[in-house]
């Protein structure tokens, strides 16, 4: 008797989900929400395939010199076909790092100015104005890099550092015009509307109790920002100048026109050098050989790994920051 | 315990001026900030203008020493590789931000949401890379296919992040009338959701073109660039902002004058796209702010 009962049970459901399938299929449902999912996945695949891609395009060079890729620093297609990445990974990071010493302070200011003390309508033309910055191709920065910041700007201040500091090995001498620091200042202009904008909805986002309770307190202005507002937006802000960072890495076209393209060894700033984006650009066409291009694309892996991985944290932060001032804002 | 230390004179003298220093410090980094974007538009367009002319546009470049020509080719390949990375990635960008819209706390929803992000990360140098792998090494020729595949994933992510946004700001009370009329998913999501925000979502497209018009680092090896006039996809082109580079690093000043006017060409097209998106996106939340008032 209970079995019958269950028995019938199951058909009832059984039917129901087959009328629903049916239903699903039959109004063109099952076929939309297929669609929109197979999107979805499709997109999420494109991450682990380029992953998998340069992972598999750069077998030879990972066999041959394994880590060693990484810290040593000979580059020689021509005799030997050795292969060391290291003076492209420090120009990378060295290039990066000028780009955020000078654009953290002006992108935090710029965005507390935008979020918290400008008027209205100061604020809509000069958020306008960061989003065009955005907006302009990397290869006009670069084209403008060439011919005017480095003669109007970058040549004066190397002659100038040079002259003042040049006891110091990261201002010696000769000058150049594109050299590392022309690259760095290039993307530090580069990287600063990223780091604005994100800071400043990160401010945007912090809910307004906070702004009266120190205030109220009897904090100056400033006084609310650093100690109240920064440290609340703390991760947010991080996120957004990590994300600057990862802007600054993956920078290819524009950097490769100022930074002079050349395998220089030394520690001036003011020198020639290399990133591994530029290398990319130059050589990736001159690959003659195997070992070579499986080298160069290993490069790219690198960069590939480490942009995802500075992505990903940054991410992570921001998110952190929104999701907790949801919450704190509905309470 | 020292109260007199914190009620004295000096210290409120102190705190103010603290206060007043550095917030003028945020005008001035604002200052320094506007000062290279005024630059660089001013610059590039007092040198692109004097060698803007009906040439530029309808004819192919000229040998090395032989002034005039245009640079034809280009906007042509620029046409057809933007073009269809727009084929490519509109359909699926759009589908998927349906997706993210509909089911926003979902952990699929959130991965997509997260995966764009992070997508949008990946240099482009990179994904020329992917695209070299995938395409060209296969078929051993470089091709305008390759440029336009490479353009498609750059501008991905931009779609699917500004069709979600859009679509969410599309009032649930027009998505639930339209259901509860008996309309299926896919017809109201066709009929009633994509048209309400129907323009935000072409502005999300708009801006991925511009975006994708304006690289050149993939292009390097994937369109590989052409001096002559091509329109066989199966071919190597050349596209604007690759031109700029050649242009820009060869010793010629006729063609540095191109690259100048190139960089004209490419910097309008961006603003007008950024600009017409500005607009739509005030326009539709002010809109849809009246509606659900």
């Amino acid at each position: 008797m209970k079995k019958n009962i269950m028995h019938i049970q199951n058909n009832y459901f059984a039917h129901r989900i087959r009328e629903r399938w049916r239903q699903l299929w039959q109004y063109g449902d099952g076929l939309y929400r297929f669609l929109i999912l197979a999107a979805c996945l499709l997109v999420l695949l494109l991450v682990f395939a380029i992953g998998y891609e340069l992972w598999q395009n750069s077998a030879l060079s990972r066999h041959a010199f394994g880590w060693k890729f990484i810290y040593t620093s000979d580059w020689d297609p021509a005799l030997t076909n050795t292969f060391g990445a290291l003076p492209y990974i420090w120009g990378t990071f060295l290039t990066s790092f000028i780009a955020l010493i000078v654009a953290i302070p002006l992108g935090l200011g710029t965005a507390i100015f935008i979020a918290e003390l400008a008027p209205d309508w100061i604020k809509q033309p000069v958020g306008f104005l960061v989003e065009l910055l955005a907006a302009i191709p990397s290869v006009v920065f670069g084209l403008w890099g060439l011919f005017a910041y480095i003669p109007v700007f970058i040549r004066p201040t190397s002659e100038f550092l040079n002259k003042s500091l040049g006891f110091l090995p990261l201002f010696a001498g000769p000058v150049f015009g594109p050299s590392r620091l022309a690259a760095g200042l290039l993307l530090a202009i580069m990287v600063f509307p990223t780091i604005t904008a994100v800071s400043r909805d990160v401010f945007q986002a912090i809910p307004n109790a906070q702004r009266e309770a120190s205030l109220a307190l009897g904090a100056t202005h400033w006084e609310m920002i650093s100690q109240v507002l920064v440290p609340y937006g703390m991760s947010g802000l991080l996120g957004a100048i990590i994300l600057g960072l990862g802007r600054a890495l993956g920078e290819t076209i524009a950097v490769t026109m100022v930074i002079g393209n050349n395998l220089d060894l030394s520690a001036s700033l003011l020198h020639p050098g290399y990133t591994m984006a530029s290398i990319i650009a130059n050589e990736f066409t001159e690959a003659t050989f195997d070992l070579y291009l499986h080298a160069l694309i290993e490069i790219g892996l690198i960069l590939f790994i480490i942009t995802l991985i500075i992505n990903i944290i940054a991410r992570l932060l921001i998110w952190r920051v929104s999701s907790r001032t949801r919450m704190e804002a509905r309470v | 315990m020292n109260t007199s230390k914190y009620m004295s004179g000096n210290r409120q003298v102190r705190r103010k001026f603290i206060n007043t220093f550095m917030l003028t410090m945020t005008i001035v980094s604002t200052v320094i900030v506007v000062i290279p974007l005024l630059w660089i538009l001013g610059y590039v367009t007092q040198q692109g203008l004097p060698a803007i002319n009906l040439a530029f546009f309808t004819e192919l470049p000229t040998p090395v020493g032989v002034t005039g020509g245009g640079v034809l080719n280009a906007i042509i390949g620029s046409l057809m590789t933007v073009g269809l990375g727009a084929c490519i990635a509109a359909p699926i960008g759009i589908l998927a931000g349906f997706y993210a819209a509909a089911n926003p706390n979902t952990t699929l929803g959130l991965l997509i949401r997260f995966g764009t992000d992070v997508i949008s990360g990946v240099p482009s140098i990179v994904m020329g890379i992917f695209a070299y792998t995938i395409i060209v090494l296969p078929q051993r020729h470089f091709s305008a296919y390759s440029g336009g595949i490479v353009l498609s994933f750059i501008m991905l992510p931009i779609i699917v992040r500004t069709t979600e946004e859009m679509l969410k700001l599309v009032p649930d009370t027009l998505r639930e009338a339209s259901l509860a009329l008996g309309a299926a998913e896919w017809k109201t999501s066709l009929s009633v959701v994509l048209p309400a925000a129907f323009n935000g979502v072409l502005t999300g497209l708009m801006l991925a073109i511009a975006r994708a018009a304006g690289e050149a680092a993939p292009m390097l090896f994937t369109a590989f660039g052409n001096p002559f006039m091509n329109t066989d996809f199966n071919q190597p082109v050349s596209t604007l902002p690759h031109m700029i580079y050649v242009y820009a690093v060869s010793p010629y000043a006729d063609w540095h004058a191109k690259a100048w006017a190139t960089a004209l060409l490419l910097i309008v097209l961006v603003f007008i796209s950024n600009i017409l998106a500005r607009l739509t996106v005030w326009w539709r939340v002010r809109q849809l702010g009246s509606v659900t008032r």
